[in-house]
């Protein structure tokens, strides 16, 4: 009995943690496992056999190819003009005071908060009332509108961290106003500005909701899929997913073994000024 | 005359409500290692702030030399500074940190490098130029941060509670690596700092702040000697302060007794004054033996630790403090509840101000 009791109490949290990270990972372990698949029919729900063929054909059906393009396009673009966007913001909100700071902060937090059908309804609206066509540029617009508010939320975590004295310092040694940003204070913010870009670009990438309100003609990669999966989605779109899942995953990798390396690296040498000293 | 290299002219600084710094006037001359010194919130880091460029003056004048720098940026005053948390910069080598300034001011790259490695060799840092900050000690640290500043030969170094992160043994070490780094290059070092021990060791003049003003200026010697007022007197090691009036040059406690004073320590003061006396030059002789300056009192308390023993006193005109060297071989104590005379020359004295009501 408390033999048993032990071995749950020793045992019990980790098998929930597998139980956990199964039921996050399973459903893109079965989209990596059908890239691979060979399918009968037009449907790809049926494990039929192995093959290699989507993995080497993966841009030959070139309505998907364009598609993927449009929405790197769109995910770049879109990236840059919030990035930059929402760093200004964040430096302002943070560093300056002025009228109206404290409703921009909350104003900021509302395309996050606003369902994001109800944002593609008004935004779609918008564009009507305005007799703006819809199309690529609108669809730029709209994502811009959300990611400035993801940029600004994590580059102002990063410039509240931030030491004053820093820049004070810097000022003391005769840099001026600029030079100051130019040479401490934007390399120290860099990092939250970098993830700040990588999660636009992958919220970018993803929209299809408020995408499907301000398309007009154009067709992204999410709005490939969902037009394909009425007439069924070819194996290639579950090799695209893998390959974005890889990379996102490869670069998470990076980071961690970065940061641990450094770690590392700085303990080991600590020591030895320790010891020298 | 000495050339005087920082001048402040009726500086006032608030915040709001609060004054920080009320109306102080000093000079520093020049190559003189001045400390400016007192508890939290005297007002001494505002100070050191606005000779750096960092806070303006509320009113009142700030001078470098000859040329009036109140409303000046930091980065347009010859004046470098030494931060409390060192402020080094985290992505930059310990090369590029001491480098900063003299690329700013567009030192060529080759008068860079040797510069910057003498200013390491300097601060005895040689050979760590390609490190991050992150992996030194905090003494390396601080002696990166030295070095940053020294590198521009700046008229004027300030220090901001330089040594405050550093532990007590690594702290004495610093103080008198400080000392002589100053003696060596021969700037202007404005130290703050909240240790009376710290600024003693290292100081020329020592500024004595209290609530945003300057209590006393002076030397170490004069400050401990014939400290002016209570909190110096207080501030800067232990004092007995014996409440009385001025009397035809002596001073009669509440008792009656008189207590002869040090005619120089008088000054122009008169009324109800208290009379101070260091521990330490209090002689403690068993039994009663009245003479001039002599105290008769009780032991009330003892404390041996070795070198002195120090005793607590009782006597008609308060509670006295003596420190006694422990010179002779044998322990020799006064117990409690012993009678006992205190003499000591009336020239170790001095006056403060009487109890305010």
């Amino acid at each position: 009995m408390r033999g048993l009791r032990r071995f749950l109490g020793r045992h019990l949290l980790t098998a929930f943690a597998i139980l956990g990270f199964v039921y996050i990972l399973l459903p893109i372990a079965v989209i990596a496992l059908f890239s691979f698949n060979d399918p009968a029919g037009k449907y790809n729900y049926n494990w039929q056999g192995f093959t290699f063929q989507y993995w080497r054909e993966v841009l030959a059906i070139p309505a998907l190819r364009d598609a993927i393009i449009v929405s790197i396009e769109i995910a770049l673009l879109v990236s840059v003009i919030s990035t930059i966007l929402g760093t200004l913001i964040a430096l302002a909100l943070v560093r300056h005071l002025f009228r109206g700071r404290s409703s921009t902060n909350l104003l900021i937090f509302l395309p996050m908060s606003t369902p994001e059908i109800v944002m593609g309804a008004s935004l779609l609206a918008l564009f009507l009332n305005l007799g703006v066509s819809t199309g690529f540029v609108t669809i730029l617009l709209a994502h811009v509108t959300f990611c400035v508010s993801f940029v600004v939320v994590t580059v102002k975590a990063r410039v509240t961290g931030f030491d004053r004295r820093l820049e004070e310092a810097a000022m003391d040694l005769g840099a001026n106003v600029t030079r100051t940003f130019l040479r401490v204070t934007f390399p120290l913010i860099l990092p939250g500005i970098g993830a700040a870009a990588l999660l636009s670009f992958a919220l970018s990438l993803d929209d299809f909701v408020i995408t499907n309100f301000t398309k007009g003609t154009v067709i992204t990669f999410p709005v490939y899929i969902w037009g394909a999966a009425r007439i069924g989605v070819p194996v290639q779109v579950n090799v695209i997913g893998t390959m974005i899942f890889l990379i996102a995953v490869g670069i998470m990798a990076v980071g961690v073994l970065v940061s641990v390396v450094r770690a590392r690296r700085d303990r080991a040498i600590a020591a030895q000024a320790v010891e020298a000293h | 005359m000495t050339e005087i290299d920082v001048r402040l002219e009726g500086v006032t600084k608030r915040f709001g409500e609060f004054t920080a710094v009320d109306d102080v006037s000093l000079e520093i001359p020049r190559g003189s290692f001045f400390a400016m010194l007192g508890p939290s919130g005297c007002g001494k880091t505002t100070t050191l702030r606005m000779i750096g460029g960092f806070e303006e003056p509320t009113a009142g004048t700030v001078l470098l030399g000859d040329q009036d720098v109140s409303l000046l940026p930091p980065y347009k005053r010859d004046v470098n500074t030494v931060f409390q948390s060192y402020a080094l910069f985290p992505h930059l080598s310990v090369e590029d940190n001491v480098g900063f300034g003299l690329r700013e001011h567009g030192v060529p790259k080759a008068e860079r490098a040797t510069r910057v490695a003498e200013a390491l060799d300097l601060v005895d840092l040689e050979g760590y130029g390609k490190r991050k900050p992150r992996q030194l000690s905090g003494g390396q640290q601080q002696r990166v941060a030295l070095a940053r500043a020294l590198v521009n030969r700046p008229r004027v170094l300030l220090l901001d509670e330089p040594l405050g992160a550093l532990d007590l043994k690594l702290r004495r070490q610093m103080q008198l690596e400080l000392k002589r780094i100053q003696q060596e290059v021969g700037i202007t070092f404005v130290h703050v700092t909240h240790d009376q021990e710290e600024a003693m060791t290292m100081a020329d003049q020592i500024a004595v702040m209290n609530e945003g003003r300057i209590e006393q200026l002076g030397g170490p010697t004069e400050l401990y000697e014939r400290p002016e007022t209570a909190f110096v007197a207080g501030f800067l090691g232990v004092s007995n302060l014996i409440a009385g009036r001025l009397d035809g040059g002596d001073v009669v406690a509440a008792d009656g007794s008189r207590l002869a004073v040090a005619p120089d320590a008088v000054g122009g003061r008169s009324g109800a004054v208290r009379l101070g006396i260091r521990p330490e030059k209090i002689s403690i002789a068993g039994g009663d033996a009245p003479a001039g300056a002599s105290v008769a009192g009780t032991v009330r308390e003892y404390a041996y630790v070795g070198v002195a023993t120090q005793y607590v006193v009782d006597t008609a005109v308060g509670e006295i403090q003596v420190f006694h060297q422990n010179a002779t071989p044998g322990m020799q104590v006064a117990q409690p509840g012993s009678r006992v005379t205190l003499t000591w020359d009336p020239q170790a004295t001095f006056l403060v101000e009487g109890e305010t009501q």
